[in-house]
């Protein structure tokens, strides 16, 4: 049987080693001035660093350009696209049809993945962008289960899931820690603060914790749980779905490696040994609680839910 | 450089005058808000379906009101866009093409549209609708709105987080019609990318279940270690993310030199009095730039004239740069209007100096009241003896939507307001 890709999120250029070790087939990379999100940051020459990595281990590496771009960083998208071209990598992932348009001037042959993160929600518009050049689309993670086997079904490019950690709820180019910050009247301690790691907002009303930080992006929020369907892979794998993500931005390196393994396990299981898989899948989520952080608990995302409008 | 289709000014007479003049385009929640918005003087009306259109819980159209919509806006010469600008789901699709006929069958001019979904199908099954893509796509680049002029789209609504100079740049080099926010409520996150009703409450926000979480109150702490350290003070107000209101009177002679072509004004759940009072300042500020820009000065009374409709402070957010914690709203996310809607003019007899009018809010003898419409000036009165439709002296008009009498100095024409200080 096929297996989907397992696809993670190092935090930096030696952390591919680890992941590579645990069992990834392939990284996610990037920098925030393209990229939106990442679990670390990598220069040019961190990105030429990684592509020996993977290329050592056979795996492949995409770099993240899925930033909202403005007028100002247009003219340099083609320098850096066809860096990444010369480098080697293996796919760029886009949500701006402006990366999209620079990679059919300057690298047609560039492969490319279409990850508008909220908005990708319907088989059709996978496939539009597969016209447009796309050789995958990257689900929003706000669809259910039967949503996501359907798209599979109709799709005609790769489809790529996230199956593990949190999610992006809302990004605003605003400033929105530094001005509340700058509103108490701590003007002095903003630039330094407003950059800080472990910020979170707490809702009374749900009694939840939503993550949230700023970057040359804006304001992130994200989601109060970390998705974990590691015992939920069999629709998935049995449909053909092309790639799982682990998804490990604001998350320590060790603890992504350990889930990297863990996931590493379920996906052969399940696609090799069916009966062992249903078997062993509680303790592999077992063995993901005992590691999470307290302040993180796990749920299974838009998986099983019902959403209206 | 200005692209030869889009001269701006022409010295006419030994006058500079604007002679690309923008569309005035306005909200219309339901029948009654498309007419007041036309008859006060909208180029063009953006109206939502049953169906493919955010703002699930407005009042929205059906097939057969578009038809009325469409029929009333041109006899104004007026124009009718609907949005369609969901993120469709699979289940969406089965039932679209239909409903994309019959929207061009019903002689809409154009659709808004978000999801290349439905900029395709409407391509192929209602060739004859304008498509016009969303701000829910958030384009805020020049490359990107080439891309999607190369589709043959005919306008983009931009981001809302491109400012003038990103503007200027993105009309010099793309010939496309591009449309921009003058007034009204804000997504302070990109638009299509804020999911935070999904988490909260089970409800689409990219398809019209946007429960406002962005104008709820957080608490912003930070982990250390294991301790959640509070980064406010008890006298401070909470974290909030909520925008206050766009509100660009003062950049609109900009936004016309500029050549943007389409200046919208946001509210389709908002009342029809808001609707008149937003259309109307707007009117005049446009006419009153285009027929003679270079004397051109904003009068306090427009400005004074929308805070009257106004339930949240207002600001310029990102037209003018990156907007501070002046353009957020902490502590409160809103605030009371200084006026309200207290009567609709239906009638007006010159002899007698008699105005029927349509109960809207409760009035009463010795209240002094303001009329407003495209036909007068702005004048206030005190509010003297009133009479329900049999001739019975009231004392005060109490019953919404009661037809009640009294006299009216100055003439008054249908469709003119009534509004009271609160």
């Amino acid at each position: 049987m096929k297996k989907p890709e397992l696809l993670v999120t190092p935090t930096s250029v030696s952390h591919i080693h680890d992941l590579a070790n645990a069992g990834a087939d392939a990284v996610i990379i990037g920098q925030q001035r393209y990229g939106l999100r990442l679990a670390g940051e990598f220069s040019r020459a961190d990105v030429k660093e990684a592509v020996n990595i993977v290329r050592q281990y056979g795996m492949k590496v995409y770099v993240a350009m899925n930033a909202i771009f403005h007028n100002d960083k247009v003219d340099e998208l083609g320098d850096y696209i066809t860096f990444l071209a010369d480098t080697g990598v293996d796919a760029i992932v886009f949500g701006d049809p402006a990366v999209l348009m620079t990679v059919r001037e300057v690298a047609p042959h560039m492969k490319l993945h279409w990850n508008p993160e909220t908005t990708a929600t319907n088989w059709y518009t996978c496939n539009y962008w597969g016209r447009k050049g796309a050789k995958r689309a990257v689900l929003a993670r706000e669809l259910n289960m039967e949503a996501i086997l359907e798209i599979k079904e109709h799709a005609e490019v790769e489809i790529e899931v996230q199956v593990h950690g949190m999610t992006c709820m809302y990004q605003s180019k605003r400033s929105l820690i530094g001005n509340y910050f700058e509103y108490q009247g701590k003007v002095m301690e903003i630039e330094r603060k407003k950059y800080e790691k472990g910020m979170f907002l707490y809702d009374k009303e749900r009694d939840s914790k939503y993550p949230i930080f700023e970057d040359e992006n804006g304001t992130h929020i994200m989601s109060p749980n970390d998705i974990c369907i590691i015992d939920e892979l069999s629709e998935m794998v049995d449909a053909g779905i092309d790639s799982f993500k682990i998804d490990g931005v604001l998350h320590e390196p060790g603890y992504i490696t350990e889930v990297t393994k863990l996931y590493r396990r379920a996906i052969d299981l399940c696609a090799e040994n069916r009966e062992q898989y249903e078997k062993e899948k509680d303790e592999l989520l077992a063995k993901i609680e005992a590691i999470q952080p307290k302040h993180r608990p796990l749920d299974t995302g838009f998986f099983f839910k019902e959403t209206v409008y | 450089m200005l692209l030869k289709n889009d001269k701006i000014s022409e010295i006419i007479n030994g006058k500079r005058v604007i002679v690309k003049k923008p569309e005035l385009l306005a909200p219309a929640g339901n029948l009654e808000k498309l007419k007041i918005a036309v008859h006060y003087g909208a180029d063009a009306v953006f109206l939502g379906g049953q169906e493919y259109s955010l703002r699930a819980n407005a009042d929205n159209f059906t097939l057969e009101e578009i038809a009325e919509g469409v029929r009333f806006a041109n006899q104004y010469g007026a124009k009718v866009y609907v949005t369609a600008n969901i993120y469709a789901h699979n289940e969406n699709i089965p039932g679209l093409e239909e409903y994309l006929r019959a929207l061009e069958q019903a002689g809409v001019h154009g659709i808004i549209v978000a999801d290349p979904l439905i900029i395709e199908t409407a391509r192929r099954v209602a060739p004859k609708l304008e498509v016009h893509l969303s701000t829910q796509q958030s384009m805020a680049n020049w490359k990107a709105v080439q891309f999607w002029k190369e589709e043959g789209l005919e306008r983009v609504v931009l981001a809302r987080e491109t400012s003038a100079e990103e503007i200027r740049e993105i009309k010099e080099k793309v010939d496309i019609e591009i449309e921009a926010f003058i007034h009204g409520a804000m997504c302070s996150a990109y638009s299509g990318r804020c999911v935070l009703s999904n988490h909260m409450t089970a409800r689409d926000s990219n398809r019209g279940g946007c429960c406002q979480s962005c104008r709820w109150d957080y608490d912003l702490y930070q982990l250390k270690g294991d301790k959640e350290i509070p980064l406010f003070d008890e006298n401070d107000a909470p974290f909030a993310m909520s925008a206050k209101d766009l509100n660009l009177i003062r950049a609109i002679p900009t936004m016309i030199e500029l050549g943007i072509d389409s200046l919208k004004i946001e509210g389709r759940m908002k009342s029809i009095h808001y609707v008149a009072t937003v259309v109307s300042v707007y009117r005049k500020v446009i006419d009153a730039y285009c027929a003679d820009p270079d004397n051109f000065t904003i009068r306090e009374e427009w400005i004074k004239e929308l805070d009257k409709c106004a339930n949240r402070d207002t600001a310029p957010s990102f037209f003018t740069g990156m907007p501070g914690y002046q353009d957020h709203m902490y502590g409160s996310h809103s605030r009371k209007t200084t006026h309200e809607f207290a009567g609709l003019v239906l009638d007006y007899d010159k002899e007698t100096k008699m105005v029927t009018l349509q109960q809207r809010n409760f009035f009463k003898p010795g209240d002094e009241v303001e009329f407003f419409g495209p036909e007068i000036e702005n004048f206030t009165q005190v509010v003297e003896k009133i009479w329900d439709e049999d001739g019975n002296e009231l004392d005060a008009a109490r019953h919404p939507l009661q037809i009640v009498k009294f006299k009216v100095e100055r003439e008054v024409f249908p469709y003119n307001m009534m509004r009271k200080g609160i």
